[in-house]
């Protein structure tokens, strides 16, 4: 609760100064996507546009079939535009790489040879980025801020569910990387694990203000974790607005405002449905 | 509101919960007996004596040495060969070949798995070679062998490149293919590539089945040396474990027949059960991979 009223006054405090917004440090330009099945070429997204400004909270939204996650691999580099640029800080992105820390929804994506610790420390010493002792100290600092210190050498298979997605978390946090890159991180978690781990990561980045990318099909994950919501349309995935969604948390669910914007997304989703049934 | 209900609302109530102090100890350590007969080793070891007794018996109501020595006259030699007679350096002839084949089965299954990762043909090529040499008996190799290497160690670790081979790059190969994208896509996001990236994230995420590979090549590779060293073991000067229990029915020294049979079982079970059992609980058991 306190949180969240922290977050609202900090998100009033930066609306009054909207006029001078942080700097962009991602821009998706006419991006086009495409990938091949066996027996299709298939357009995932059509020429969309945004920037992602840093301490953003992004969030992606879309029904199934819009190619939101597909946008966010793009992000991560594991495919190419066809059409179209992203560059994260200016430069181009052609290639997987440390600077923009995936965070998935499987729980496979932690390494099961490794203990905790070790699977935090991997893409650090992997990557080079940071080595010995100073890695050691900051993953441990990682597992602190997820209340996983007294698991730091637990191997991944005796964790809970919520658990594993707090490895995977701290692991990408530990990295410091430009953009963290979360791809429907909460959807295999129980509701209440997924509420709490919600209130988590919004309580991390209230002390970090890291910017992060998250894509999600829920319209109160959406307003809940984003601070700035893009809503796509499906097949193929095209821009359809973006909005801004401050100052939300677990305690104004019930506040008219919220109602409203989620009633405002709802129908951007579904106004195809709403329009073939208005006319039939 | 609920106008279907037929006999309307339940009450509600609430409750104090009940006192469960009378259950006792929640958690109970197990006795000594009960956590004795819950342990596999002891109960394969108790399962072993019977059977070593019933050996015993059946033996001894037969009572025809040369047809079914008993237990203890088949230990008594063992003992005797093993202390001064030749089943010390047979084995380690054996041993000898099998190592050389196995390392060399091995090294050719990592050269073929390779190719299979890195291209699709050579996924074909390796499909279709497991496909016709793998139900393809090393043992009925041995002729070709022997035409192309002669009487000796190449022919002996030619079968036994042929029995590891197969086995091994399929499975290797099939574990790769299993390993889940989640995983290769966080391997790749670190900015893995390469022989790095086999290294650090496909041998070990595939390690269940690469395990199991090596547990079925081995048992194959020893079973066919065995096999071969029976077959042309007797014109080889220094022979092998094969030879040995081969030279013993020539003479018909039936418990010698028995205690050469012994001395694979033992080799067997041991390979097995000690070697790759600490190897599992190290590994695939540890992290959670298998169970």
């Amino acid at each position: 609760m306190l949180m969240t009223e922290a977050r609202t006054h900090r998100a009033e405090a930066l609306g009054t100064v909207e006029a001078t917004p942080l700097p962009v440090l991602l821009q998706v330009k006419g991006v086009t996507l495409q990938y091949k099945t066996p027996q299709h070429l298939v357009t995932a997204t059509y020429r969309v546009d945004f920037d992602v400004h840093e301490a953003d909270r992004f969030v992606i939204l879309g029904p199934s079939g819009c190619g939101k996650s597909t946008l966010l691999k793009a992000v991560g580099g594991f495919m190419n535009p066809v059409e179209g640029s992203i560059r994260i800080r200016g430069r181009e992105i052609s290639a997987p790489g440390p600077n923009r820390m995936m965070v998935f929804q499987e729980f496979e994506q932690l390494m099961p040879w490794k203990t905790v610790l070790q699977n935090v420390l991997f893409p650090m010493k992997v990557s080079g980025r940071f080595k010995g002792a100073d890695a050691r100290e900051r993953a441990l600092s990682a597992l602190a801020k997820v209340n996983l210190s007294k698991f730091a050498d637990v191997y991944p298979h005796m964790l809970s569910g919520g658990m594993k997605m707090r490895v995977a978390i701290a692991r990408a946090m530990a990295m410091e990387p430009d953009i963290l890159l979360m791809d429907e991180p909460f959807a295999a978690l129980d509701a209440l694990t997924r509420r709490k781990m919600q209130e988590e990561l919004l309580g991390l980045w209230d002390q970090l203000h890291f910017t992060v990318m998250f894509v999600t099909h829920s319209i109160e994950e959406a307003i809940l974790v984003g601070s700035r919501i893009l809503v796509l349309s499906p097949h193929p995935g095209r821009v359809r607005a973006e909005l801004n969604s401050t100052g939300f948390g677990h305690g104004s669910v019930d506040h008219p405002d919220f109602g409203r914007l989620s009633k405002r997304i709802h129908d951007f989703l579904f106004e195809d449905e709403l329009a073939v049934e208005a006319r039939s | 509101m609920a106008t279907h209900a037929v006999s309307g609302l339940r009450p509600e109530y609430e409750r104090q919960l009940t006192d469960a102090s009378d259950v006792g100890e929640v958690q109970r350590p197990l006795s000594m007996s009960e956590r004795l007969w819950g342990s596999t080793p002891f109960r394969r070891f108790v399962m072993l004596i019977v059977l070593a007794v019933v050996w015993e018996c059946y033996a001894r109501f037969l009572s025809n040495p040369l047809l079914f020595p008993t237990f203890s006259e088949t230990l008594a030699t063992f003992w005797r060969d093993l202390v001064d007679g030749p089943l010390i350096s047979r084995t380690f002839t054996s041993l000898q070949v099998l190592v050389l084949g196995y390392g060399a089965g091995l090294a050719l299954a990592a050269v073929f798995t390779t190719l299979a990762v890195s291209s699709r043909i050579g996924t074909d090529l390796l499909s279709t070679l497991t496909a016709m040499f793998n139900p393809l008996p090393a043992i009925a190799l041995l002729p070709l062998a022997l035409i192309w290497f002669g009487l000796g160690i190449p022919s002996l670790v030619f079968v036994i490149i042929h029995s590891v081979l197969w086995a091994v790059s399929l499975n290797t190969h099939s574990g790769f293919r299993s390993v889940p994208e989640t995983l290769r896509m966080s391997g790749r996001n670190y900015g893995l590539s390469g022989v790095r990236y086999v290294v650090l994230i496909l041998i070990p995420a595939a390690f269940p089945a690469i395990l199991a590979g090596l547990k079925i090549g081995w048992a194959f590779a020893w079973r066919t040396l065995i096999a071969a060293e029976l077959v042309f073991g007797v014109s080889s000067r220094s022979g092998g474990l094969g030879w040995y229990i081969f030279e013993a029915r020539a003479e018909l020294l039936t418990a010698q027949v028995f205690a050469g049979l012994l001395t694979v079982i033992l080799i067997g079970l041991f390979v097995e059960s000690v070697i790759f059992r600490a190897i599992e609980a190290r590994t695939v058991q540890r992290w959670g991979m298998q169970r």
